[in-house]
């Protein structure tokens, strides 16, 4: 609805103000990537008999925005569905429903994979799975754009300086082959090859998870880098909450396959509204030896992702779980101010939760 | 004095191969019963091959150690036989950071836990299975007597890590040695485990060496810190002068590197270049070719291990003028 709107509204501007200035307004008016109702189930192998083992619910119904120039950062424990989530937006899986809007146009219908993919790339965790063993470095950045066209001159022009740009000396590095590079530096040529389509979006899947702190240090210093000077827009994925608030201008939490809580770093941060986004900030390691970590904030791990619970999905380790809360899925909540939103029972008045406060 | 539970003295590991790893290079650790000690440290620092020098764990026809290594004042490095597999488990005993890999897959966990209480206590097989529930029991596994007949693949990663630390604790070990126990768990289980080897390690007053790269996990478990870089110890004190006022320039560079209270949008202080290869042994400071505060005297010769107080050491040149200076006070 909105969209066309938006959409129509870009389209009269046009006439009026000419096309650049209707383009100018869009990108004012509208997110540069809008995620709705974003929905992958896995089916597990058949049974005895055919019957189906079941499904995992990896994403379900995830519904965000990413604005043109922030960092989004995406935190959540194992099999939250935050990597799924990532593979799902650069078509790596096949989402089974859910609309994907990238630059006001809907990924499928009016923009192509290929091109959506020349708009957005992604850095992978490993950084020696992600290349190719039997390309040399230059040949890894200029793959991409050779097989969009460029003569080989120039995509490994563009090699070059790209590794210059992120900090590996061409003349040094152009040649060499993946295992004779550190992780650090591997990561760096990744990073070199998802700039070689001028993307305006990079999702970062815990690209610096893998990296030993002096080196990760080094890493993020340099997308920040990156980002000021081509106008990036990043999508962070982290398990390591300092990081993500290093890096964002937003974080969205993320259980089992849905969007808990989602708002402005700080405000997340220091205001989290969820039970379970205080729960993970509360099972941050304490950094003072006089004021160490008495108790756990949560019993158990994370439960199974197939048949995940009922209503809310976090009331089986929530401690102020309310008999609403296994009966009905919580709608997301707007806190505060428009931009922090929550899905917790606790906060919608007249739910049937108590709150937080009285639980407790 | 009594006697340290472990005592390393000047210990070099290197390993022989298609390339030669100057491992570690003169390690100096001690540990008192009943304490924890936290190794921090990146990969390759040479902190897990320290840890299994304990256990005598390095494939020994392309390991050569040199250097004392006693725990409660028995050399180690002298064990063989029966004695070394009473040392195994019965003395020291470790726990890893992949449970899967550790644990045995055609096993059940009653049975791994059961089979090393018989053979280091000579217990019947029933007594090993009550030791075996109490154990689990006691690491918090819901349902203890069915998990007694799980096997590995049938419980969650967490549950893994409990089991295999009940299997670590299940002939009373004096010391317990972790080597990134928690590095493969969620946030949310993490904290669980580090709460539970602080409690099992005051209750059975053993103590522990533990190796992370995470200085927060540190902080949570240790009463002191040894930091490691390039397989040396460059600097070792407790926890609050380690946190509070560190010495050496790498300590500080990578506290600076953990983010913890680090500003959005100011750049962060990362320590430029990479850990040294290791092919030769080091004869000056490891450090020297990244630190910002590299002096010229640091290329002269191997940095001196500064004593600033009882238990707090730095191995930088710099420290020098800071012993002196608290000498003076």
């Amino acid at each position: 609805m909105t969209q066309d709107f938006v959409q129509e509204l870009g389209q009269e501007l046009g006439e009026e103000l000419g096309m650049e200035d209707a383009a100018a307004a869009m990108v004012a008016s509208q997110p540069l990537l809008q995620v709705n109702e974003l929905t992958k189930h896995f089916p597990l192998g058949k049974g005895l008999f055919g019957r189906s083992a079941g499904v995992v619910r990896a994403v379900d119904g995830v519904s965000f925005e990413v604005r043109a120039g922030e960092t989004l950062g995406i935190v959540g424990e194992s099999g939250c569905g935050k990597s799924t989530t990532a593979r799902l937006l650069v078509d790596l899986i096949r989402p089974d429903s859910g609309q994907i809007i990238l630059d006001g146009q809907q990924v499928g219908p009016e923009m192509s994979v290929r091109e959506m993919r020349r708009r957005m790339q992604m850095v992978f965790q490993d950084s020696y799975a992600s290349l190719n063993p039997r390309l040399t470095m230059e040949d890894a950045i200029a793959f991409g754009p050779m097989v969009n066209g460029a003569p080989r001159q120039q995509a490994l022009a563009l090699a070059h300086d790209l590794l210059f740009k992120v900090g590996l000396e061409p003349r040094r590095f152009a040649g060499r082959y993946p295992h004779e590079l550190s992780g650090g530096q591997r990561q760096r040529v990744n990073i070199a090859r998802a700039l070689a389509f001028s993307p305006k979006i990079v999702i970062l899947d815990e690209a610096v998870s893998a990296l030993d702190k002096s080196v990760e240090a080094q890493v993020l210093n340099l997308l920040e880098d990156l980002k000021g000077e081509l106008g990036l827009t990043y999508i962070f994925i982290s398990h390591d909450l300092n990081v993500v608030r290093h890096m964002s201008d937003r974080v969205m939490v993320m259980y089992l396959g849905q969007v808990v809580e989602i708002g402005p770093v700080e405000s997340l941060y220091g205001n989290a509204a969820h039970p379970y986004t205080r729960a993970l900030l509360a099972a941050m390691p304490s950094m003072d030896p006089d004021r160490r970590t008495m108790e756990a904030p949560l019993a158990g791990d994370p439960p199974n992702p197939i048949n995940p619970p009922s209503g809310c999905r976090f009331h089986t380790r929530c401690r102020f779980a309310a008999p609403v809360c296994s009966a009905q899925q919580p709608p997301p909540q707007i806190l505060r101010d428009a931009g922090h939103l929550t899905a917790c029972h606790a906060h919608v008045p007249g739910s049937g939760h108590p709150g937080l406060e009285s639980a407790a | 004095m009594s006697t340290p539970l472990v005592d390393i003295n000047n210990l070099h590991v290197r390993f022989h191969g298609q390339r030669t790893v100057h491992a570690v290079n003169g390690v100096n650790l001690t540990l008192a019963p009943g304490e924890t000690l936290g190794v921090l440290g990146e990969s390759g620092s040479g902190k897990s091959v320290t840890l299994k020098t304990l256990l005598r764990l390095l494939p020994e026809n392309r390991t050569q150690i040199a250097g004392d290594v006693r725990v409660s004042g028995v050399d180690v490095m002298a064990l063989s036989g029966k004695a070394l597999a009473n040392h195994r488990g019965g003395v020291v005993s470790m726990i890893f950071q992949d449970p899967m890999l550790a644990l045995d897959p055609v096993y059940t966990i009653g049975e791994q836990i059961s089979e090393g209480v018989m053979r280091h206590e000579g217990a019947s097989s029933r007594e090993a299975y009550a030791r075996a529930l109490e154990m689990l029991t006691r690491v918090r596994i819901p349902s203890p007597e069915r998990r007694l007949k799980a096997y590995p693949h049938e419980m969650s990663g967490g549950m893994r890590q409990r089991a295999m630390i009940a299997l670590a604790l299940a002939c009373k070990p004096k010391l317990l040695l972790a080597d990134e126990p928690t590095t493969a768990l969620d946030a949310t289980v993490q904290i669980q485990i580090l709460l539970l080897l602080r409690e099992l390690q005051r209750e059975l007053g053993m103590g522990m060496i533990f190796v992370t790269h995470d200085i927060g996990v540190a902080v949570e478990v240790s009463d002191r810190v040894a930091v490691m870089y390039a397989g040396q110890v460059v600097e070792t004190g407790s926890v609050r002068d380690i946190l509070r006022s560190p010495q050496h320039p790498y300590t500080r560079g990578l506290l600076a590197a953990n983010l913890h209270g680090a500003q959005k949008g100011q750049r962060l202080q990362a320590i430029p270049g990479a850990p040294p290869p290791l092919d030769t042994a080091p004869v000056t400071c490891s450090f020297a070719p990244r630190c910002p505060v590299k002096a010229a005297g640091c290329d002269a010769g191997p940095p001196p291990n500064v004593t600033l107080a009882p238990g707090r050491e730095v191995r930088c040149i710099h420290a020098l003028g800071e012993a002196q200076g608290s000498a003076a006070n």
